[in-house]
């Protein structure tokens, strides 16, 4: 077993913060759950009934390896067969920018959890916008490393904007955290000062208005 | 299911494995049936590997599909040249563990490798059943099973694991007896056929009704209907491979020759293949076994019997955690049927997990060495032997 599932402590920062959200107990459904890290972490540490749904076959069995309850499909899809707050928490971890429609998948999240987690990259770190400005391409960076014809992230989201969706579609923002860490890195540090600047990634804990 | 025993004697096994038997419904206590007739005796050839704990918390229930005997892993004597049908998969250290756990596996009611069925003496009459065998459910041979673990004294099942046919005896255990089932891995399996099963059955038990020599089921004195069966045994190899694993396997290419024989031998090796399996098959196994079987697996539909029509409502009935496994290939028992019973044991809150394995060998994939689905099989029952301690 030891061999198999390597020490959870060892998951990426925007993790962290995100199982730091996430009440020891809870019910959980991560979205696009990859290999598990964060569902491994929240089974061990936090004592967390845990799921996840992901397309990926090698990464669905590596879950199920791992002792993971996964289910291999369309988050999409698979997401409306949940009854309505099966889960405490519904969490779209760096997924949100591959979303066809993202509206819908946040509104189903909030159908099916108490509360959804979602994070991001952030499109208007700076160093996104001097590309742009001074290059004139597509900003290819760490956390989208893709050129603009094979990449799947499909969606341009910036904090400022998913604050203002939030406003607009009546969610409400109950955490957010800016975060500046690389893609897979264990370490990062939490950006307070204008964060929509500096800021790689943003997380937030979110519910529908008037609970 | 086809035979892909794997003739490795270095390789590690359970080693010598013995047939027993239990017999019931005896007397006054005959078994009513779900059809409403009665039969008793009833005796389960049944075999046993690894050992069971002391709080008898490890007991792995396999079930086995359509051909399929108790005889799932290890060697009955030391000379015997192959080893059971899932020797790749039970045994020491293998996906099911028998260092860990104590497999049982029984064959099945209406089947001839030991258990009562159609080719048993019926003790009225001192002859074989033949037609007058009453018809079984997938139903009846998981009460038959239910029987047999009553009687080893084991109230509760770690997991219950079965293909096809075995997989449908998997479902019908976890809604019957949910009291008794901890978790469950239907592997290539639906929760009822689709008419095009149907169509394949019924055309295979066409052919064994059309042998002269099957005499309306009464040929145990006689010769045996071996052609009529051999045929069935061929439709039903068809529809265990796919497109795919032929055309490798097998192409267009010649058996043994450079030109076609402009006669109406074996000239592709596809057929000589079929052949070979029918001959094989005739060997071992009963034509009404084969009817009864294929008829219990048609009428099976979980929906209708226990969720009044309703998938949902039938799993609602049980509480087992689930892994359901089905493979790209498989056009019997294709992927959207484990779809379907996942999205309802979603819709119940059970706990699922679901992986569709790229395989090509159709439906057969799930008998071959496939060191994905043990190393799911393997994950998936440590969590919940760890889960059911805690």
């Amino acid at each position: 077993m030891s061999t198999r599932n390597p020490a959870p402590d060892g998951i990426r920062f925007d993790l962290k913060i995100i199982a730091s959200w996430i009440d020891p107990g809870s019910r959980v459904i991560s979205l696009g759950c990859g290999e598990g890290d964060l569902l491994l972490y929240l089974k061990t540490e936090k004592n967390v009934i845990g799921c996840g749904i992901d397309h990926d076959e090698e990464k669905v069995a590596r879950c199920i390896e791992r002792g993971l309850s996964v289910l291999q499909g369309d988050i999409n899809e698979e997401i409306a067969d949940y009854p309505e707050e099966a889960f405490d928490y519904v969490v779209l971890s760096q997924t949100l920018q591959q979303i066809y429609a993202p509206s819908s998948l946040l509104d189903a999240m909030l159908r099916i959890g108490k509360k959804g987690i979602v994070s991001f990259p952030n499109f208007s770190h700076w160093k996104v916008r001097l590309q742009l400005l001074l290059s004139g391409y597509a900003p290819v960076t760490p956390q989208l490393p893709y050129q603009w014809y094979n990449t799947p992230n499909i969606r341009v989201i910036t904090i400022r904007d998913f604050r203002k969706y939030s406003k607009e579609r009546g969610v409400t923002i109950l955490k957010e955290a800016a975060i500046n860490t690389h893609t897979q890195d264990r370490y990062g540090k939490i950006i307070r000062f204008l964060p929509n600047l500096r800021a790689t990634y943003g997380i937030f804990l979110i519910s529908k208005r008037n609970r | 299911m086809s035979e892909y025993i794997q003739h490795d004697r270095k390789s590690v096994s359970v080693g010598v494995v013995r047939k027993q038997y239990f017999t019931f419904a005896e007397g006054p206590k005959a078994m009513v049936l779900e059809s409403g007739a009665t039969l008793g005796p009833v005796t389960l050839a049944f075999e046993t590997f690894g050992r069971l704990s002391e709080k008898k918390d490890n007991v792995i229930l396999l079930l086995h599909a359509l051909s399929g005997d108790s005889h799932a892993a290890g060697y009955y004597h030391a000379e015997d040249p192959k080893p059971g049908w899932w020797d790749i998969m039970v045994g020491p250290g293998k996906g099911i563990d028998t260092n860990r756990y104590f497999v049982i596996c029984s064959n099945i009611l209406g089947s001839c490798m030991g258990s009562t069925g159609p080719s048993s003496v019926d003790p009225k009459t001192g002859r074989p059943y033949g037609l007058t065998f009453p018809v079984v459910t997938i139903g009846d041979m998981v009460r038959a099973q239910k029987a047999l673990l009553d009687h080893l004294g084991i109230e509760k099942i770690l997991c219950a694991v079965g293909g096809s046919i075995g997989g449908m005896q998997v479902l019908e255990w976890c809604v019957r007896y949910p009291e008794r089932v901890v978790s469950a891995i239907p592997l290539a399996t639906t929760t009822r056929h689709s008419a095009l099963a149907i169509a394949f059955n019924e055309v295979a038990r066409q052919a064994i009704m059309a042998d002269p020599n099957w005499n309306g089921g009464d040929y145990y004195s006689g010769t045996k209907p071996l052609h009529g069966l051999a045929v069935a045994r061929m439709i039903g190899h068809i529809t265990y491979l796919s497109d795919a694993s032929m055309r490798l396997k097998f192409g267009r290419r010649l058996q043994n020759k450079a030109d076609f024989s402009f006669n109406f031998d074996a000239d592709f090796q596809v057929e000589s293949y079929l052949r070979y399996q029918g001959t094989k098959f005739v060997e071992r196994f009963d034509a009404n076994s084969f009817l009864y079987i294929t008829k219990a697996a048609d009428y099976f539909d979980l929906e209708k019997q226990h969720g009044g029509g309703s998938a949902v409502g039938a799993f609602s009935k049980t509480k087992a955690k689930f892994l359901v496994v089905s493979f790209t290939s498989d056009w019997l028992y294709p992927t959207y049927q484990s779809r379907a019973m996942v999205q309802a044991m979603k819709k119940t809150g059970l706990d699922v997990s679901f992986c569709e394995i790229d395989a090509q060998w159709g439906h057969d994939a799930f008998l071959l060495p496939n060191e994905r689905l043990s190393a799911l099989v393997k994950g998936f029952l440590e969590r919940v032997h760890q889960e059911s301690r805690a």
